[in-house]
């Protein structure tokens, strides 16, 4: 039986040593987040400025999408325990959202006259949007053990 | 637009991907060779915001509006100096991946870009 290698008292972090998010697997994510925020923002800005009558409700949600991306993207490149609990509420609101807006737009589909980001768990972005969040949430767990 | 630049800027994309997600499955950062591809790709998608400004100047008008056609023309040409930049700063596999996340990004938007024109008539 091997002994543990380590004790379980974990050492403090040093000071300015903050908990990375955004290197090694997380700059995937990092470039995702970015894509996905700037996608959803432009939509979002562009359809509630130039057709809002359209389909409202498709373009609020559109542009709610946008603000959770942005705050996970910023949140991946602070780093720091305090953007991680940040990051880990807004995946979980995002994993929400897709499947929340997805089931909606799949049930009243009368509601939605435009498609949002989110509409059909994401079948216009290649179901990234689905994906993204449980990746998200994963990469988010995995930075607790690792700091 | 020109279809034939459409295609080009979409199969290097494409190509960049495979390349980068060749070296990140070797356990490799982008090295000088690969920023060299991304420069050629991130070159072509410029030519091509070129081009299509011209046209546009020129009277022509995309089928789903202008705006939406010159928004997905900047992130074209942004798409994949963006991603080679985010690998600078991370000399590991994940560097690799993230431009071939990129590379498949700009092939996405170049099939948006064509049904954006109005496919074909171009």
């Amino acid at each position: 039986m091997a002994e543990p290698a380590t004790t379980t008292t974990k050492p403090a972090p040093a000071k300015g040593d903050r908990l990375s998010l955004g290197s090694g697997p997380g700059r995937l994510l990092v470039w995702l987040y970015g894509v996905f925020t700037v996608g959803a923002a432009s939509r979002a800005a562009y359809q509630l400025i130039a057709q809002y009558d359209k389909a409202p409700l498709s373009y609020i949600l559109s542009a709610v999408s946008a603000v959770v991306y942005a705050v996970i993207l910023f949140s991946l490149v602070r780093g720091g325990e305090a953007a991680r609990r940040v990051g880990l509420v807004c995946c979980c609101l995002e994993l929400l959202g897709v499947l929340g807006v997805g089931t909606w737009t799949l049930l009243e589909p009368s509601a939605f006259p435009d498609a949002t980001v989110w509409s059909g768990y994401g079948y216009g972005y290649l179901f990234i949007p689905v994906f993204l969040p449980v990746t998200g949430l994963l990469w988010l767990r995995r930075g607790r053990r690792a700091g | 637009m020109i279809d034939a630049l459409t295609v080009t800027v979409g199969v290097t994309a494409l190509v960049l991907a495979a390349w980068c997600g060749f070296a990140a499955y070797r356990d490799e950062p982008t090295k000088d060779w690969h920023f060299i591809g991304m420069a050629v790709v991130s070159l072509l998608a410029l030519v091509q915001l070129v081009v299509a400004v011209v046209q546009l100047a020129g009277g022509a008008k995309p089928d789903d509006g202008t705006a939406i056609f010159l928004a997905y023309l900047i992130g074209a040409a942004a798409c994949v100096p963006a991603a080679g930049f985010l690998s600078l700063s991370e000399r590991t596999r994940w560097g690799s991946v993230t431009v071939a996340a990129g590379g498949v990004v700009l092939a996405v938007l170049e099939v948006r870009l064509y049904d954006i024109w109005g496919g074909g008539h171009g």
